[in-house]
Parts: structure tokens; sequence; C-alpha cells
């Protein structure tokens, strides 16, 4: 692997993008891989079921982190069918280099959350 | 382990990676090098042919019927019980019991002695450095019993505070349970030493040898426990093989553990009566070909001796720990002097260990991140996780000095 191919990642994990929480969001979710200490947390501010602000915090390691970074600058003014129907390859390709399946866990964690706080909400 | 007075390997670890077929594939393109041996161990071909071997020409139950294929069976699975006894210098075959696991093995003191010889305020007295596994199910007895679990501190340099385990050691104290060799350290803990202070005190000692049997001389009469967990797969063994020693007067009284077939001398409606040992403990068919194929590791073990992997391995540590500390930037954890076991934690400051074991993944070279299955330790450390690199006898310094110029890979990428 060309240390180059990392830099989208790099660039996205020391330079977070949305970071921070929100007050008052309309969805919430935290969810971490206890093996290895990744954490995500999603805020995200609806507006008829488009994404209206979505911020993420959470600490774990680069892949995990700037995977979420990634995936937030994409789904902002999306609606909550679209994020729920996204595909696990459809968040992989957006890292710029192919991630190594022992890594995808790390890589989907963010999508997952985001999944699981319109999940909640639609539910509650 | 006198390695000062060993100056020379007394096998080729070269020629003896040609018995690991496994060593010869490559991952992403690279030689594998596996250097995850704390998690468990490459197996040679001697131990492989045996599983086959067992399977194309004996398989069939043991201790039922008489036909020819259930006797060879039958005898081959008592001949692994003795190879292992022999090896970890048991004075008695039937006081190996063969489990899954060393977790199998901690349960198993757990549930048959511990449950019916405890009551509520009784101590069993554990360490910081302990893995899950001897942690978990001493929980669940103070949950279910009421009995009070006692921890020894471990200090910064990765020693276990010794004079606190005599001032932790009191009449109530029923169970010492501690780990020989730190899966996260390497620490070699003073196991006959502990077991003595015990004893005094009446209290009786399980020794946690899944890390220590594979790499080191192991004596249980020396060490004079009464009770030894080990893992057979840690220990070039296939996975789902591990064995509990144990006195054969305790084991005798003790109830079993498991109950069904196999454990049973005789069964009526109302009641039923105990098999002898060990079979009293291996209820139910068991791995079988594992087993024989475990006393195929022990005789590979054998073979190379104990002392001189010890000694190698020795060397191997000693090499990564000077390629390693010339860099600020390395934090190496609990190494501070005394006998260790080819085990090395460290973070890489700035670096998540994730992402230093992926970029070595990259490389071909396996090494674990996380929290090793001993957070109460990683905790006490101040290291919630960090990276693993553990050896064995079939790595080699250049190995070493390949992981070495992975991680400073990582620390360029990703520091
Ligand atoms: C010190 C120690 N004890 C116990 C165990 C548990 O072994 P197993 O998973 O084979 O039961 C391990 C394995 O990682 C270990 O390192």
């Amino acid at each position: 692997m060309e240390p180059d191919q990392y830099e989208y990642i790099l660039d996205h994990y020391k330079n977070p993008r949305n970071y921070g929480k929100i007050e008052g969001a309309d969805a919430s979710y935290e969810e971490g891989i206890p093996s290895c200490g990744d954490v995500v947390r999603i805020d995200v501010k609806l507006n008829d079921r488009v994404i209206e602000d979505l911020k993420y915090s959470g600490t774990g390691c680069a892949i995990s982190q700037a995977s979420v970074s990634i995936l937030t600058e994409s789904v902002m003014g999306k609606s909550v069918g679209e994020i729920l129907s996204m595909k696990d390859e459809d968040m992989l390709s957006a890292l710029g280099k192919p991630i190594s399946p022992v890594r995808f866990k790390c890589a989907l964690l963010g999508v997952k959350v985001l999944k699981k706080a319109l999940l909640a909400k639609s539910a509650a | 382990m006198e390695r000062a007075a060993q100056n020379k390997t007394a096998f080729d670890p070269l020629k003896l990676r040609e018995d690991f077929p496994i060593l010869r594939r490559k991952v992403h393109g690279k030689p594998l090098v596996y250097l995850d041996n704390a998690a468990t161990t490459q197996k040679p071909n001697a131990v492989i042919d045996a599983l086959r071997n067992y399977y194309e020409t004996h398989n069939a139950n043991i201790h039922r019927g008489v036909h020819t294929l259930s006797y060879e069976s039958t005898l081959l699975y008592e001949e692994a019980h003795e190879k292992v006894a022999r090896f970890i210098g048991a004075p008695d075959w039937r006081s190996v019991v063969f489990t899954r696991n060393a977790t199998e093995s901690i349960n198993l003191v757990a549930y048959a002695w511990a449950f019916g010889n405890l009551k509520k305020d009784d101590e069993v007295l554990i360490t910081l450095m302990e893995h899950h596994s001897n942690i978990v199910p001493w929980q669940m007895l103070r949950d279910r019993i009421g009995i009070r679990l006692n921890y020894v501190r471990v200090g910064r340099g990765g020693e276990l505070d010794l004079e606190g385990l005599q001032g932790l050691i009191t009449e109530r104290t029923k169970l010492v349970s501690v780990v020989h060799a730190s899966n996260v350290l390497g620490t070699i803990n003073p196991v006959k030493r502990i077991t003595d202070a015990a004893h005094k005190a009446g209290a009786l000692v399980l020794v946690d040898a899944a890390q220590s049997v594979p790499h080191l001389p192991v004596d249980v009469t020396d060490i004079g426990c009464d009770f030894l967990a080990a893992s057979g797969h840690k220990m070039m063994g296939p996975t789902g093989t591990g064995f509990l020693y144990g006195k054969a007067e305790l084991l005798e009284s003790m109830e079993p553990f498991l109950y069904g077939g196999d454990m049973i001398e005789k069964v009526t409606m109302e009641r039923s009566t105990w098999n002898e040992l060990p079979w009293k403990f291996e209820a139910g068919t068991p791995d079988i070909g594992g087993a024989i194929a475990l006393g195929a590791a022990v005789d590979y073990l054998t073979a190379l001796g104990p002392e001189n992997a010890a000694a190698y391995e020795g060397e191997l540590l000693d090499h990564a720990l000077d390629r390693l500390s010339g860099h600020e930037w390395i934090k190496i954890y609990g190494h501070g002097g005394g006998e260790r076991l080819g085990v090395i934690s460290f973070n890489v400051e700035g670096v998540h260990p994730h992402d230093v074991a992926g970029v070595l993944d990259e490389e071909g070279i396996a090494v674990r991140s996380g929290h090793h299955c001993a957070q109460p330790l990683m905790a006490a450390l101040g290291m919630d996780y960090a990276v693993r690199m553990s050896f064995y006898v079939y790595n080699t310094k250049e190995e070493i000095d390949l992981a070495v110029e992975a991680i400073k890979k990582a620390k360029r990428l990703f520091g």
C-alpha cells in the first residue's frame, strides 16, 4: 500500500469534519467496538425526514474516525430512506483506498451508528 | 531458564520453520510474519499429520465397544494424557483432565471445587495480571455465593507486588489463583513461592499456565500447586484442546463438572456413581483426534526441549527490546526487569494501536491490538489498548526487524 493512498483518510482523521454534538438533536446514537475501543456518537437534526445537520464525536483508530467524518460530508440533505438503504460498499468505496477486510468493522462503524440513530427515531 | 549460560541456540530456527507449513504462505503478497503466538500458535506437520492419521486410520469412539478401532482410539487417547502428564511433571496421568481450553479448565475448578467447598465470606485471591478467564469465574462465584475476591497489585515495571500478596493471604483465603506468565507483559511470576505462602495459610493454589507451559519448563510437582490450567492450542496443539492438572486426592474428593455419558460408573433410575479419574471430569465424547494431536505437539516440544525454547525466545525478546527501545515514541509496558516471556505490549505515540496493527497486517505481519482480555491490568498500567508482539520458537530476528520497520512506517503515516 502506498503512503499517499492514506492521504484522504489521514486528512479526515486529523481534521475531522462535522465534529461535535448537537443540543436538542432529533436523533442520537452511540456505539463502540469493545474489543478495540473505537467509539462513535452521532447527533442528527432532521427536517421532514431529511438530514438537516449532523455532528459526530468519538475516539478510536484512524479508519473508524475518518470513515465517519467522510460519511458526515456525504449525508447532509439526504433522506432517512436513502441513508437506511446505503450499502456497506457505498461506505467502503468512499474512503479513497482499498481497505483490508480485517478493518471493515472499523470503517463501517459510522454508518451503523447513523442507521441505528435514524431507526431509533423512526421507532419512537 | 539459564539464558546467559546458553550462548548458542540448540536448534536451527530456519530448519525448524520447515516443520510449519503455514509459515510458507503469503499475506497481502508478503511472507507471513506471525507474531501473535500468545493468542494461539501455529502447528507443525507432526500435529497436522497426527490429526489426519487419526481420522484416516483409527477414528472410533473411546471407552465403548470391543471393536479394534475403538480399542486403538482409547489407547491413543489415554496415551495423550500420559504425554501431557509427563511434560508437566505430574506424578499420575490420571490427574490430567482434558478440556477444551484453559478457560474451561479454570471453570472446572470454579464449578466442581469452589462451588461445593467455599461459602460466604471465604476469600479467593487473584492478581491484577490475570486474563479475563481467571477473573470472571470468580466474580460469578462472588455474585452467587458471596465469596470475596481480592486482587494482588502490579507495579509499573510489570512485577507482582509480592509483599502485598503476603498481606492479602489470611485465614479466610481458600484459594490463590494466579497467572504463571502474563499474556500482556510477559512477566513470569514466582508461582512456587506463592504456592508455599498460600499453603502455609491453608489455601489451595490454581496456576494459570496458559502462557508458561508452551514456553518454559513447567513442573507441577516442583511448583507444588493444587491445580494447573493450560491450553493445547497455545502449545502447537489443535484448537479445542486444553487440560487441567489437579492433585489426584483433590480431584477424587470433588463433585463432577459436567454430567452425562462417559463420566459415570453406573446409572440407575435413581442415581449414578462416578467413573474413575480423569474420566469423571470428561463427560461426553471428547475431542479425541485433537487430544491425540496434542500428544504429538507435546512430543514435538519435548524433542525441542523446553529449556532450549525458553533460551531462544529469550534471545528474540532481547533483540526486540533492543530494537524498540531506541525510539522515544514507542512506549513499552511493564518490562521493568526480571524474567520475561517473549511478549511485548507497546504503543506508538499518536497512533491508535489498531492502526499500527493494520499497517503491520498490510506488510504480512500478524500482531494483536486491543485489550488482550486483561482489562483490569491494562487499566492499572494506564493503557486501555495496546499492540502486542509475542514470539515462538519459529520466529527469527529478521522477522522482528521487519516488524520494527513496519512500526516505523505506521508512525510515519499516522503519527
Ligand atoms: C494467561 C492466559 N490465561 C488464559 C487464557 C485463556 O485461554 P483459552 O482462550 O485457550 O481458554 C489465555 C489466552 O489468551 C491466557 O493468555
